[in-house]
């Protein structure tokens, strides 16, 4: 039995040890020089005697080094927490201060921003430990001792308060993902993947198990080259990349900046999102240029690791459809509650609610959030049977698919009437020159932001044509640019607050 | 070609981008506001504009975004 995810990375190391395992704009590790990386740093943490289940903190840009480090940390019996070495030391510091991590390991490259969130005895430097003799006999002990619901990683999300959680999430989570994903996907050691997200975001976290997992490699594109997509496309081309895991905004970018039509990407067989709503209009451009491939929509919180549910694309679209979430995956169970957590008919609105082996151990030392948020699930009181509430409204269509609706925050009333936010979002993210768009609910009135070139008098009257009058925004705020939060979402605390543009 | 400001100021919200070398260097231009600013000129001025030249020197500032204009008209 597969027990931790650093079983993944020995049984492909032993498998294919001269193989490129993973390579960024630097160089790249076979698996064997990965394998050897990660027990130097494994070795250098059980020396200092790391406390098992303890947190520490990874802080570089995303590269090979930091795979090292991270799979390092488990080898010591560890939790790693990849951080954003570009987000606020403020920011960082509010992290901290419930992470208490033992180490925050660094490289040279950014060993100043670690000192800005941590005292230098704290503070190992990459290049330093890297050469650390491997012991074998200690690292085999912590293994050995190791069950595969202890904790993997720490994942730090902002939710609609704006103040962050560290969600923790076991190796079995990120071992049945990996599984499902793999076998639904057919994945085998020809896989390259191309990277886009960033590692302390946990839409990567399929980059990186996929490819340990199948013996596969793995490409680390940096973030910086989305803005000008032509260039990734260029390199999916020339290495023959085969799949990837993009959130949405990727996908629209490269299909907007016209990258598609320019270069030849056939080659791209497997293509997956999620993390964010995929607009059809640019998922058909993708499916113009890319016929053959295989496209999935997943969707899942990083409080149940990755994806909960997933659709495999198998029918056309039209621009004015929404793509559905799916099913739910395996060793997964999919609750719609509605508000008197009675399990909803089929076409009702609810809250979805997951069960099952993905759902994450909770928020570090955070018992109250942890509590509302990872509860008994109501419709069996009996025994214990922890679900994960999502606070995301979803129904059930007449193919059996769930569809997404909108964020529970978001429902409001207005005029007596019960509205999804979300709904006339989608109402306005369907027309042409509507780049981004945010509905908030302030002062008994709906207003609408949003970016991209559209005049707001036809983004009116758009938005009225598909909406019923009551939910037609009473404000339209053209912006510049949209606000965005550290996560890279819209701030809607921002939005919804009174420094926000009026009109 | 005024016109390219005009366009570029209703992207940014201020007027630093008239005195910053490099919109992209400095990381005052996101993915989202190179679709905004590509699809704008391409109204604007009814060109079309290749992939192959949204790349970061045509987009480094206003007089090379004009350039890249230009070649077009």
């Amino acid at each position: 039995m597969i027990k931790t995810v650093l079983d993944y990375l020995e049984a492909s190391a032993s498998k294919y040890p001269g193989k490129t395992a993973v390579t960024d704009i630097r160089g790249s590790y076979t698996y064997s020089e990965l394998l050897k990386h990660t027990r130097e740093v494994g070795s250098y943490l059980a020396g200092q005697k790391l406390p098992v289940n303890s947190p520490v903190v990874v802080i570089m840009d995303k590269c090979k080094e930091a795979l090292a480090s991270f799979w390092g940390v488990n080898y010591a019996g560890g939790i790693y927490a990849p951080f954003d070495c570009h987000a606020p030391a403020a920011r960082l510091g509010l992290i901290m201060e419930f992470l208490k991590p033992a180490y925050v390991i660094t490289d040279r490259e950014h060993f100043d921003k670690a000192s800005e969130i941590a005292p230098s005895e704290r503070i190992l430097v990459f290049e330093d430990i890297c050469d650390t003799e491997i012991d074998e006999a200690t690292l085999s002990e912590i293994v050995a001792e190791r069950i595969d619901t202890d904790p993997a990683y720490i994942i730090c999300t902002s939710g609609s308060t704006g103040i962050p959680k560290g969600v923790v999430i076991s190796h079995r989570a990120v071992i049945d993902f990996t599984e499902e994903a793999s076998e639904e996907m057919e994945f085998t050691s020809k896989e390259s993947f191309a990277n886009q997200a960033p590692f302390y975001f946990d839409a990567s976290v399929p980059d990186l198990y996929c490819t340990i997992r199948n013996g596969a490699t793995l490409h680390i594109i940096p973030s910086d080259w989305f803005t000008f997509p032509i260039k990734v496309l260029d390199y999916i081309a020339e290495h023959k990349i085969n799949a990837i895991y993009w959130v949405p905004s990727a996908l629209v970018v490269t299909a907007n900046l016209r990258a598609l039509r320019e270069v030849d990407v056939t080659c791209l067989k497997k293509i997956m999102f999620c993390g964010e709503v995929m607009p059809v209009k640019q998922l058909n451009q993708w499916r113009k240029y890319i016929p053959d491939a295989k496209y999935v929509n997943y969707y899942g919180p990083s409080e149940t690791t990755y994806a909960s549910t997933y659709y495999v694309i198998d029918r056309e679209f039209s621009v004015d459809e929404a793509l559905p979430i799916g099913r739910a995956a395996k060793n997964t169970g999919v609750l719609i509650l509605n508000d008197e957590n009675k399990a909803c008919a089929p076409g009702e609105v609810g809250e979805l609610c997951i069960r099952g082996s993905g759902v994450g151990l909770g928020y570090y030392n955070n018992p109250a959030k942890t509590a509302e948020a990872f509860v008994q699930n109501p419709l069996s009181p009996f025994y214990r049977d922890i679900m994960y509430r999502t606070g995301d409204l979803v129904s059930e269509n007449e193919r059996g698919e769930i569809e997404y609706v909108g964020r529970k925050d978001f429902q409001i009333k207005h005029m007596g009437y019960r509205i999804e936010l979300g709904e006339i979002e989608n109402a306005a993210a369907g027309e042409d020159g509507v780049d981004r768009v945010c509905c908030v609910y302030k002062d008994s009135k709906i207003m609408m932001y949003y970016q991209g070139r559209i005049k707001k008098e036809a983004l009116e009257a758009a938005v009225a044509s598909k909406v019923p009058e009551y939910m037609v925004p009473s404000v339209f705020v053209k912006l510049g640019a949209m606000p965005m939060n550290a996560n890279g979402k819209i701030d809607r605390v921002f939005l919804n607050s009174s420094e926000a543009p009026k009109e | 070609m005024s016109k390219v400001t005009d366009i570029l100021n209703e992207v940014f919200d201020d007027e630093s981008y008239l005195t910053c070398e490099d919109l992209v260097e400095t990381g005052l231009v996101d993915s989202f506001e190179m679709m905004e600013i590509v699809e704008a000129l391409e109204d604007e001025f009814d060109i079309e504009i290749s992939g192959r030249d949204i790349v970061p020197e045509n987009f480094a500032n206003v007089a090379t975004i004009e350039a890249l204009v230009e070649k077009y008209l």
